[in-house]
């Protein structure tokens, strides 16, 4: 089988996909925010509890999409709670660059590692927006933005 | 086998094929196998070489010059009317208008034909299953003057209820706006009852076919529909050019859409008097290489017996059919009897987007996603589709690729 293919489908995404982290509806949510990719039409909702040190208390997303938007929706969701937004910001900037194919910065070596998972989508560039769209719907969610559209 | 036999000796896929250069690439190391046919076709040599031969021999713009040029590309230009009017089996070459799209052609019905005669309340008829081209310029009409959209279902096999049709005319419908060949479910609808039916109650009939040009052998006064639209590069010819067939006491009742150079009969400071149709609706310079495209296009699906060419896409339908019924992960969307050469299907627990990624890595080009039918994903409660489209130089080997790529995607995904 083609290498970049086994290296987009690996196991870790298959079952983030399967099984995704964090899924469903939060109580409580400070922050809420929907996504929708009109290629697809693939929607994501991401709800956050912010508090009042600025981390991320709880996160949840809900939706319907393809395994590398659901995989990366339940990744995230994993690496983002319990962090300040600052920090988040610095890893979805990583992140960014990363399902881009371009130099990544500001990563510490643990979020590199688990974010690697997904490094496998810059060799398929009509699928960038599937992975970057729940992180653009977090982001508008911290900005207080109600919807946000893969860019 | 004999089956085969028959079509094989009527036409020849394979042979055809040779027409397409682009049919012998690979991509990633693999034979290409291309089955996105409804969003676009291939080109065969025969119109780029017509294109391209009268770009450097016979170019300028047309209906203008009186130099030797101007005067052979207007001939040209307007032999390519005769022969998309031939195509269509219409009565008179100033009934076709050529467009830059199959959209453009519906845009142009929406504001020359519809705008004036709307009123708010009115309705226009139109099914689930349309394309967004044939929906939003009538959105366009409700968000601006208040007209009505009255939606007709498809049964479950994506069949077409003719009496569904009749149910939706009422006295207050202006126009009904239905589909010649569904570009997600195949369904081939029945055109010619749509419009006795309509006829009947007074109401014009305007008919997509973008998808039914293609796969059916059209002949609008046999259809009697008063509006059908086609675009070139469904039809193995170029971007930027399709063409409006519209019946001529209809066209001229009509007033401009665009307006510009070449529609104009005289301009003063004070007013505007227009040119008879079809020229009153091609505001502008044309696209007058990609008229000729269009010509050789037609040219060259009429060069076949256009029934084999039917019977042989029927029967990789049929064969695809047949391959994909052993996957219980998969379901077929679209199963109405008589149906066109197009197959769509959503898969269990795998989404249209990472199928495709995967039969793309095999080398099989297919559509996934909601396919610019929007409300009929509704219908259908799925949020896209995968699609395999099938055009004339489509092999039975091809196929082949295609279960063999989704078996695999199912290893992966599933």
């Amino acid at each position: 089988m083609d290498d970049s293919l086994r290296e987009l489908y690996q196991d870790v995404i298959l079952d983030h996909s399967k099984h995704p982290r964090h899924f469903g509806k939060l109580e409580g949510a400070t922050n809420t925010a929907q996504g929708h990719n009109p290629l697809c039409g693939d929607r994501v909702t991401v709800q956050l509890i912010v508090d009042e040190d600025d981390r991320i208390a709880d996160v949840k997303f809900e939706g319907k999409g393809c395994a590398i938007s659901q995989a990366s929706a339940s990744l995230m969701t994993d690496m983002i709670a319990g962090r300040t937004v600052a920090e988040v910001e610095q890893v979805m900037g990583g992140f960014l660059n990363l399902v881009k194919g371009e130099t990544v910065e500001g990563l510490d070596e643990d979020d590199r590692e688990r974010l690697d998972v997904m490094a496998g989508v810059s060799a398929f560039p009509m699928r960038v927006k599937c992975a970057t769209l729940a992180w653009h719907t977090m982001k508008s969610a911290l900005e207080g933005g109600e919807t946000a559209v893969s860019e | 086998m004999t089956a085969q036999t028959k079509i094989a000796s009527a036409f020849d896929p394979v042979a055809a094929r040779a027409d397409f250069e682009i049919l012998s690439k690979t991509v990633y190391g693999k034979p290409l196998v291309y089955l996105d046919n409804g969003a676009s076709a291939q080109k065969p040599r025969q119109v780029l070489d017509a294109m391209r031969d009268f770009a450097s021999s016979e170019y300028a713009n047309v209906h203008r010059g009186v130099h030797y040029l101007s005067a052979r590309a207007t001939d040209r230009y307007e032999a390519a009317r005769r022969t998309v009017q031939k195509f269509l089996n219409a009565a008179h070459e100033d009934e076709i208008v050529f467009t830059k799209g199959g959209t453009e052609a519906i845009n142009l019905v929406a504001y020359s034909y519809l705008v004036p005669r709307i009123q708010p309340g009115d309705e226009i008829v139109l099914t689930v299953m349309e394309h967004h081209s044939n929906i939003v310029p009538w959105h366009f009409l409700r968000e601006r003057q208040g007209a009505v959209l009255k939606w007709v279902d498809v049964r479950d096999d994506g069949s077409l209820d003719v009496e569904a049709i009749d149910a939706a005319i009422g006295p207050k419908t202006k126009l009904v706006a239905v589909t010649h060949v569904s570009n997600v479910l195949g369904t081939v609808t029945p055109l010619k009852e749509i419009a006795a039916r309509a006829h009947a109650k007074g109401v014009p009939v305007l008919a997509d076919g973008c998808q039914g040009a293609v796969h059916e052998i059209v002949d609008v006064r046999d259809l009697d529909v008063d509006f059908y639209v086609l675009t070139a590069h469904k039809l193995y010819g170029p971007t930027g050019i399709g063409a409006l067939y519209c019946k001529r006491a209809l066209l001229k009742s009509m007033r401009p859409f665009n307006g510009g150079g070449e529609m104009i009969r005289e301009v003063t400071r004070d007013i505007v008097t227009y040119a008879d149709p079809p020229a009153r609706f091609e505001a502008g310079t044309p696209p007058i290489i990609e008229s000729v495209g269009l010509a050789a296009a037609l040219d060259y699906m009429q060069s076949f017996d256009r029934a084999a060419v039917r019977a042989h896409e029927h029967d990789l339908l049929t064969y695809a059919r047949e391959g994909v019924r052993p996957f219980n992960w998969l379901r077929v969307i679209g199963d109405a009897p008589g149906k066109a050469a197009i197959l769509s299907f959503e898969a269990d627990g795998m989404h249209a987007h990472d199928l495709a990624t995967i039969l793309d890595r095999e080398g099989v080009a297919v559509r996934a996603g909601h396919h610019c039918a929007q409300p009929l994903m509704e219908r259908f409660g799925v949020a896209s589709t995968t699609r395999a489209s099938f055009a004339l130089y489509n092999t039975r080997a091809e196929v082949d690729a295609l279960i063999a790529a989704l078996a695999k995607a199912r290893k992966i995904l599933g």
